[in-house]
């Protein structure tokens, strides 16, 4: 076996390798990053040294290649001041009857966030209070970490350092939506890492928004990740929004671990960042659990938006449903990939995987590439992938109707990606993702 | 060439009904005796002259002549491939047929140039033959949209939610829509009497100048083809015009026609009163190369 | 339920020693000095009489392939092939001038498999089937020792000898057509094969004609530690149709036998190609000893409008598969097909599928493939759908189903599907299940025996792609894929 032969260092990595080298030395003279931080962030280093930034060359990342197109890598981004935290919550995206905790650039807005709005039984630390404190949850952070290298998240813990632990007391079943809104909303590009711990106990439920927004036009990066462990019995509804700024660089990573009958209810909009990678990786610990991972992504323009899964049935009697709505106009690119692995324990599997992409222009581009990799006998599994455009009979009727062909284009967009959005089970949220959807849609059809 | 078409047919069957034809130039079918001259006063809605239309490489409308005063019923029958559906089709703006020569004029304009939303909006309305299911479009959301759709085109204040629940709900349980079906995606799951009646409410919601029915009573049985043939001349108007397409007289039985019309080979060959249906389903269509059943 | 506990138990304990095929023929051979080098590659040039050309256009693949590595992204593993290891060359001494100074016991050899390499023999193998006509070019080792029917089809104007002959014989054909559609570059293996191939088939059928028999190759591995390196090409000139057979077997051995083939299909305008392969080469032993590393790259270019390109394969052997047999549809209308049955067992590695890559207008592909994976083995199926931006009306539909047999084998699935034209239209589904014990128990019911049961649900199971091979190979294929899955039939 030759080990490939890496081509030099970019630009853009080198700066981020002494970026983080500095960060590093910076704390090693404060005494060091605090335990196992520390421990995370080295080891995070030397990882990305060896490996650098994830390109087409590396098999999850065939279709993104950030070695390529990430060119510069921006200052951090400092602490957020009063101004900026003001700015930052009108630009925040509204969820009704949530208590919305902020990031500013990366960073918690402490005096922005609705702590005290938290319902009961959930508590919201800061991760550096948690640190101080030497909470034991912090041993949660990089645990689900998948073995193989993933360059987003290995920046993500390479600049670990602002971010939340959530706990939700078991039993407890939160009386309303837990908001973490992320917003760049700096004038000039900064790069921001935040990394949030979520866990919920047995037989607790939370519903948790997150989202993604900032200044149209600013070449910020994003990166973000949550490791979410869903105890026993719990029941978990997580939706995503992510409208970041047209020119933004997002990278986002969710890390699932599910407990025996342990549900969990993902939905994940995606239309803003100019690149964008969402990588699911999802573990299940227990039997009987339930997975749902589902999403609509529409872009437009010269947008490349990436979700890539990676679910791992280990233990028996697990179902997973993903089901991913993609509509590509003008020049955009679309990719998705999932992977459902079952191993050899895992009998009774049910795992069903199911991409759809609508191609608006004859210059967009979608990949997919759903991928099956089974080692038990006793399972269903199936995925199914298909790409195409609207259909001609369809539009027809409509325009016969007196609709305007961009008005029935928009109608069966919409009945497109409404068959992902069903699935969420709060009305609400789901009145609000529509309606993000149809603004995107009435933008298009303008 | 072209009016060979029909004079070759003539000849084939032998027949002596086609008098109108022998000589005359297409244009001379267009009025044929009959209730029709009773409104020869009243202007054209629907004006088509010498229409030729194929899709891909062959031609299926051969220089079509035909005209509709408003407050009209006309039928148009013909045997199968006659190019009865692409008539359909060609007014109401369906892509992949393309006109190659001749113009049709709806209230004087000329409708080929437009868009099918713009056609729709004008006041066309075709009732297809086989409706298609839009599964995730709501009908209800659907009807509403059209609607507005159309209101906005013509400049008219869009319809509020309330009063379109009521105008729903008024004509809705005549049709036999139950609200269940209003309430799936467009025609989805809707067995064949029901498509059709979906269709008809639509008619009767968005309340077009020109209908056009192409063989809506296939799939019926009586008691659906009754429905929705009340649900159709509830709709005629002095200000309206009817285009009903059907392979059999049947459905003329229930919707009586001003017009009779034959469609051979894509064009009107024969014109005539209601009474040309009932000869027609005496005769056949054997005249035209062609049985009824 | 026991019934089926007891199915599984047998499928696994399936015995795998007893290859049927896994016999020697002893005979003497000439071979190459062992490695490779470019004194290797000149010797075989020198043995095949080749001309000037031919022997540089290995030598440039040789120093290419020097400069490559082995790519390592298929899900098998092996341990590290030491190519110098392996014998390039080998070829019966005496050669053979015609059929009946072949060698008795190769003859033999071809009756144990039940080739019809005779005339006689081919017409009565056939007798069966309707009467049709195989023609078959053997190649044993290294050299394709017989070619029947050659003057029935010379009569028709078809071209179809060993590729060795015509690269003396019709060097214009080889010149133009011989890496077109697998470059020298292309990859590790073809690039390999380029250097050190030895024989293989060469089949031209001229305009307008249909070839008037199915054309047929056996394949078979006899020396220790020899590579075979065949190479095919075939044209269909403009309004051409052919259908070509391959089978290929190879005997027991310990040491593991490298295999590494290339295929070029060219279709001109209007132009017919269906391509079936029957593989059933030694799989190795129950512990995963010996066998055949099948490193194989096929691929057919629909280079003219509305040509259509079929691959159908049947896989039961080997004890590492790597076969990509793809389109590329580049006519505007042109038509790729894939229907595959891959069967491992034991400890065999399979990793094949397709790729069909669209670039001409109104172009359509179909893959049909069926995994079943038994013992301890791991089946994957990989393909590409691509539409690149001018494939207007590009249209693929893609199935592919996975059957386990047992719980210690694997079935994997990885299509890349590909979209950068609105007009396209792709549909992939793709299943993995186990044989369901509803349909066993209604087969035990009705009175079958388990093993019985098994094969008639697995048949059941492939039968979308039985039914694109030939008659001649669909009886062979059924009678393998029982086989295969020995201890479940009798």
């Amino acid at each position: 076996m030759t080990i490939p032969v890496r081509p030099a260092r970019t630009p853009a990595e080198d700066a981020i390798a002494a970026t983080l080298q500095a960060r590093l030395a910076v704390a090693a003279g404060q005494g060091g990053l605090e335990g196992r931080l520390g421990e995370l962030s080295a080891d995070a280093l030397e990882a990305f040294r060896a490996h650098g930034l994830p390109n087409r060359r590396v098999e999850e990342w065939k279709y993104t290649d950030l070695r390529a197109a990430v060119r510069d890598f921006p200052p951090l981004a400092g602490t957020p001041g009063p101004a900026q935290e003001a700015e930052a919550a009108a630009l925040a995206l509204d969820v009704p009857h949530a208590a919305r905790l902020l990031f500013v650039s990366g960073a918690l807005a402490r005096g922005a966030s609705d702590f005290a709005g938290l319902p009961a039984g959930v508590s919201a630390l800061p991760l550096d209070a948690a640190t101080a404190s030497n909470n034991p949850l912090l041993d949660r952070i990089g645990s689900l970490q998948p073995d193989r290298y993933d360059g987003a998240l290995a920046l993500n813990t390479g600049f670990l350092g602002e971010g939340l632990v959530v706990t939700v007391e078991a039993g407890i079943k939160a009386a309303k939506p837990v908001h973490l809104a992320h917003v760049f909303p700096a004038g000039e590009a900064v790069a921001g890492f935040t990394r949030t711990v979520v866990v919920v106990g047995e037989g607790a439920e939370l519903t948790l928004v997150e989202s993604f927004t900032g200044r149209e036009g600013v070449a910020y990066q994003a990166n973000h990740a949550m490791e979410l462990v869903v105890g026993d019995g719990a029941t978990v509804n997580l939706v995503r929004l992510q409208e970041e700024g047209a020119a933004a660089l997002h990278l986002g990573t969710l890390m699932v671990e599910l407990g025996r009958a342990a549900k969990l209810n993902v939905f994940s909009l995606v239309q803003g960042a100019a690149l964008s990678r969402h990588s699911v990786y999802g573990r299940f610990q227990g039997t009987g659990t339930n997975l749902g991972v589902r999403g609509a992504t529409l872009l437009k323009g010269r947008q490349h938006a990436d979700t890539s899964m990676f679910i791992d049935h280990a233990v028996a009697g697990c179902e997973s449903r993903e089901l991913f709505k993609t509509v590509l106009s003008d020049e955009s690119h679309g990719v998705f990939q999932g992977k459902i692995v079952v191993r050899r324990d895992a009998q009774k599997t049910d795992g069903r995987m199911m991409s759809q992409s609508l191609l608006l222009s004859d210059n967009a581009e979608m990949d997919n590439k759903p991928e099956l990799e089974i080692f038990a006998d006793d399972v269903q599994c199936g995925h199914g992938a298909t790409v195409g455009t609207l259909d001609d009979k369809m539009l027809f009727y409509l325009r016969s109707r007196g609709l305007p062909l961009k008005e029935a284009e928009r109608l069966l967009i919409q009945a497109f990606v409404g068959e992902a959005v069903e699935f969420v089970e709060d009305e609400a949220l789901r009145e609000v993702l529509i309606a993000r959807m149809v603004a995107w849609l009435e933008k298009r059809a303008a | 060439m072209r009016q060979r078409h029909g004079v070759d047919a003539r000849h084939k069957a032998g027949h002596d009904g086609f008098q109108n034809d022998a000589g005359l130039g297409p244009a001379a079918l267009t009025f044929p005796p009959g209730p029709a001259v009773a409104h020869q006063r009243t202007p054209h809605m629907l004006e088509i002259k010498n229409l030729h239309a194929r899709i891909g490489d062959n031609e299926i409308l051969k220089g079509l002549d035909l005209t509709i005063p408003a407050g009209e019923v006309h039928a148009i029958m013909g045997p199968n491939g006659s190019g009865k559906s692409t008539l359909s089709y060609v007014l109401s703006g369906k892509p992949d047929y393309e006109v190659t020569e001749g113009t049709a004029t709806f209230n004087g304009q000329d409708i080929l140039a437009l868009a099918p939303e713009e056609r729709a909006a004008a006041g066309v309305f075709l009732a297809f033959q086989y409706p298609i299911e839009i599964p995730g479009v709501a009908n209800m959301q659907f009807l509403r949209a059209a609607m507005n759709a159309q209101k906005k085109a013509r400049g008219e204040e869009e319809i509020s939610t309330p009063d379109f629940l009521k105008l729903v709900r008024a004509k809705a349980p005549d049709l036999g829509i139950t609200q269940d079906m209003l309430r799936r995606g467009v025609n989805v799951g809707f067995s064949g009497g029901e498509k059709k009646r979906n269709e008809i409410l639509q008619m009767a919601l968005l309340e077009p100048k020109l209908c056009i029915l192409d063989e809506t009573d296939s799939g019926l049985d009586i008691d659906a083809l009754k429905v929705v043939a009340q649900g159709v001349n509830a709709l005629r108007a002095p200000d309206r015009a009817m285009l009903v397409i059907t392979h059999y007289q049947r459905l003329l039985d229930h919707i009586v026609p001003d017009v009779v019309h034959v469609m051979h080979k894509g064009r009107i060959v024969r014109s005539g009163g209601a009474e040309l249906a009932l000869e027609l389903e005496e005769s056949g269509y054997a005249a035209y190369g062609q049985d009824a059943a | 339920m026991p019934a089926v506990q007891e199915t599984v138990e047998r499928v696994r304990a399936l015995d795998v020693d007893q290859y049927k095929y896994g016999f020697v023929t002893d005979i003497e051979s000439e071979k190459a000095p062992k490695g490779l080098s470019e004194d290797t590659i000149r010797y075989i040039s020198a043995k095949k009489n080749e001309p000037e050309w031919m022997l540089e256009w290995r030598l440039e693949a040789y120093r290419r392939w020097l400069t490559m590595v082995e790519p390592t992204w298929a899900r098998v593993s092996y341990p590290k092939i030491d190519f110098q290891d392996y014998y390039y060359y080998s070829q019966p001494k005496a050669a053979p001038k015609s059929i009946d100074e072949i060698d008795p016991e190769i003859l033999k050899t071809y009756e144990k498999l039940g080739i019809p390499l005779r005339e006689r023999d081919a017409l009565l193998g056939i007798e069966n089937s309707g009467g049709s006509k195989v023609a078959v070019d053997a190649v044993f080792d290294s050299v394709s020792v017989a070619t029947t029917f050659k003057a029935e089809l010379a009569s028709a104007g078809v071209i179809f000898m060993p590729i060795s002959e015509a690269i003396r014989e019709h060097p214009d054909l080889v010149k133009t057509y011989l890496g077109s559609v697998v470059p020298v570059s292309d990859n590790f293996y073809a690039t390999l094969n380029s250097a050190v191939f030895s024989d293989g088939s060469f089949v031209y059928i001229p305009k307008g004609v249909r070839c008037p028999m199915e054309l047929s190759t056996y394949f078979r591995i006899n020396e220790r530690n020899t590579g075979q390196f065949e190479r095919t090409l075939i044209i269909a000139d403009e309004g051409a149709y052919v259908s070509y057979l391959e089978g290929c077997t190879a005997p027991q051995r310990d040491e593991n036998q490298l295999h590494a083939a290339v295929v070029e299909l060219v279709a001109l305008k209007d132009a017919q190609i269906k391509y079936s392969t029957v593989q059933n080469w030694y799989p190795g032993d129950k512990d995963g000893k010996g066998g055949i590393y099948n490193f194989v790259t096929k691929r057919g270019d629909c280079r003219g409008d509305n040509s259509k390109i079929s691959w159908t394969q049947v896989e039961t052997g080997s004890a590492i598969t790597w076969k990509y047999p793809s389109c590329i549809l580049r006519g505007d209308n042109s038509q790729g097909e894939f229907y595959s049955i891959a069967i491992s067992n034991g400890y065999q590695q399979v990793d094949s599928g397709t790729k069909m890559i669209h670039l001409g207008k109104n172009t359509s592909s179909r893959i049909i493939s069926k995994g079943i994976a038994a013992g301890h083995s791991e089946n994957t199926y990989r393909g590409q759908v691509s539409a690149h931006r001018k494939a207007t009306g590009a249209r693929n539909f893609t199935n592919c189903d996975s059957l386990l047999i047992g719980d210690q084998c694997g079935a994997h699935t990885v299509p890349y599907m590909e979209a950068k034209n609105a007009s396209a239209q792709f549909e992939h589904e793709a299943t993995t299940s186990k044989i369901s014990e509803d349909q066993l128990f209604y087969c035990l019911q009705r009175g079958l025996g388990p093993e019985e049961a098994v094969a008639l649900i697995v048949n059941g199971f492939v039968r979308d792609v039985l039914q694109q091979l030939p008659m001649e190979f669909a009886v062979e294929a059924q009678k393998l894929i029982a086989v295969s899955l020995e201890g479940s039939v009798g």
